[in-house]
């Protein structure tokens, strides 16, 4: 072919090429480039992450002065800490004598697994910060009245599995800071009022140390080889479902009962 | 809607909104990634915390709770462990849970405003304020076999030994306990011609000052201990208080 030839059929090329890149673009996004109302609105419902949203919200919700971002924040970091946690998943074994071990080889053998545990163990910490922050800012801006009582309710609910999420990952390393700092809290399990076989009234309801609230929680007398194994089934499956669960309902609310709160 | 009729130009919109495309999911995605430049850099420059091997014969001195729990184990400096560690916690759950059904007042609903709602906010943040005190004083302030030491001391096993402790005789601890509710159930009908009461009515009036009174009782029991070393208000075979 003649180099003349060539450059008359190169325009016609291109947007042959453009063609069918649009073509394939359009099977991944439904939606042009062209920054448009129509597709700024379909760049939200048409994206399964993002339709969380509603395509407009008021513009003092968009203010990081009014929201604070912090329960984003906090959805973000459970998140991360779902990734790094199941990351940290591959090298560590519910056993009481593979643990510690399992531990320490993340900080001194695995590539990056210190900086892997680090981030997951401090990302653990900001979410319970930022978690109750957020709870403040609901509660100054007055949004848990009318009609998002129900959603205030969820979102203690979900307070409270961050506080148990980051308890029972205390456990897991095996190391004496987490074995008694798990054994403090669970001598306060056995001091229930009725269910603990130390608390008030326990006789009522022939309360022992082999079959009380505290037993059923750690699966045995002493935190031993069953409690590492609740902790870690509670912590890396149980609570985050029944959390997700929660949060779905959490986010689907504030949709369902207005979309962001504010003045009326 | 109105962005199908206007399509191509600029729509005009409802009330004061704007797309969530652009403005708000960029500052989402703003907000993700600072975070997450913000965890690694702390990850990176500070290791998380692992002590030895667990060992079920050496118990650490001081055994400490996870931060977050330390301001319930710090109360069971003042309490018994069933007030402490489960009562307390979830009277703070299910007041935290009744908290919209109590409060009535229909102003301040998504704005943020201490004037319209004083009561409210004051009683709220002082409960803030309170918890994450607790979780100071036990997370910073605590040493060995849980003895308070100032920041700028250190920590040592020789340190005087603390004041003995008493408890109250039973009828003036029943009495203290049952004038103490009573005294402020009663209180708020004399202000402001009780209002309060009349907004509230009965049911909710109950458990707001139910709930109020025994966190302002909580922290008068942490004064009493500290001031007169008192030990238990009701002590009698089957429970302590």
């Amino acid at each position: 072919m003649k180099i003349p030839d060539l450059k008359k059929k190169l325009p016609d090329l291109k947007k042959k090429l453009m063609v069918s890149v649009n073509e394939i673009w359009r099977t991944v996004f439904r939606h042009g480039f062209k920054d448009t109302p129509r597709n700024r609105a379909l760049i939200i419902i048409s994206n399964v992450w993002l339709h969380l949203h509603p395509t407009q919200v008021r513009e003092h919700g968009t203010k990081i002065r009014f929201t604070w971002c912090m329960g984003g924040i906090t959805f973000f970091v459970f998140l991360f800490e779902l990734v790094t946690g199941i990351l940290l998943m591959y090298y560590y074994t519910p056993d009481v004598n593979k643990a510690y071990a399992d531990i320490a080889d993340l900080m001194y053998v695995v590539p990056y697994g210190r900086l892997l545990r680090n981030t997951h163990r401090w990302g653990a910490h900001a979410m319970v910060i930022t978690v109750s922050i957020h709870m403040l800012r609901v509660f100054l801006s007055g949004s848990y009245k009318a009609p998002r009582q129900f959603n205030w309710v969820i979102g203690v609910l979900l307070l409270l599995l961050t506080f148990l999420l980051s308890f029972t990952g205390y456990l897991l390393p095996w190391d004496q800071l987490g074995y008694w700092a798990i054994t403090v809290g669970m001598n306060m399990g056995r001091a229930t009022p009725f269910l603990g076989y130390e608390g008030p009234f326990a006789n009522l309801l022939g309360m022992t140390i082999n079959n009380d609230i505290r037993f059923a929680l750690i699966g045995g007398t002493t935190i031993g080889a069953p409690a590492l194994l609740r902790a870690y089934v509670w912590h890396c499956v149980a609570i985050p479902l029944i959390a997700a669960a929660l949060m779905m309902i959490h986010f689907w609310r504030i949709r369902k009962d207005g979309g962001i709160s504010g003045r009326l | 809607m109105e962005i199908r009729r206007h399509e191509g130009e600029l729509a005009e919109l409802k009330d004061d909104r704007v797309f969530t495309w652009p403005n708000l999911v960029v500052k989402e995605f703003l907000a993700a990634i600072l975070v997450t430049i913000g965890i690694l850099f702390y990850s990176f420059y500070v290791d998380a915390p692992l002590s030895e091997l667990a060992d079920p014969a050496h118990a650490e001195n001081p055994a400490k709770a996870p931060w977050y729990f330390a301001g319930l184990q710090e109360q069971l400096v003042y309490f018994d462990p069933w007030y402490a560690g489960v009562v307390l916690p979830s009277l703070i759950v299910v007041g935290l849970i009744l908290l919209p059904y109590l409060d009535n007042n229909p102003k301040g609903n998504g704005y943020f405003t201490f004037r319209e709602r004083k009561f409210a906010i004051v009683v709220f943040l002082s409960g803030y304020v309170f918890w994450y005190l607790l979780v100071y004083v036990g997370t910073v302030l605590r040493g060995p076999y849980w003895t308070f030491f100032w920041p700028w001391q250190e920590w040592t096993h020789s340190f005087p030994a603390p004041a003995p402790l008493h408890n109250l005789p039973l009828p003036l601890g029943i009495a203290l306990l049952v004038g103490f509710y009573t005294v402020g159930l009663a209180f708020p009908l004399f202000i402001k011609n009780g209002s309060f009461f009349s907004n509230l009515g009965i049911i909710r009036y109950a458990i707001t000052m139910g709930l109020l009174l025994t966190m302002i009782g909580t922290a008068g029991k942490i004064l009493l201990r500290l001031a007169f070393n008192i030990k238990y208000i009701i002590a009698t075979p089957w429970i302590n208080i």
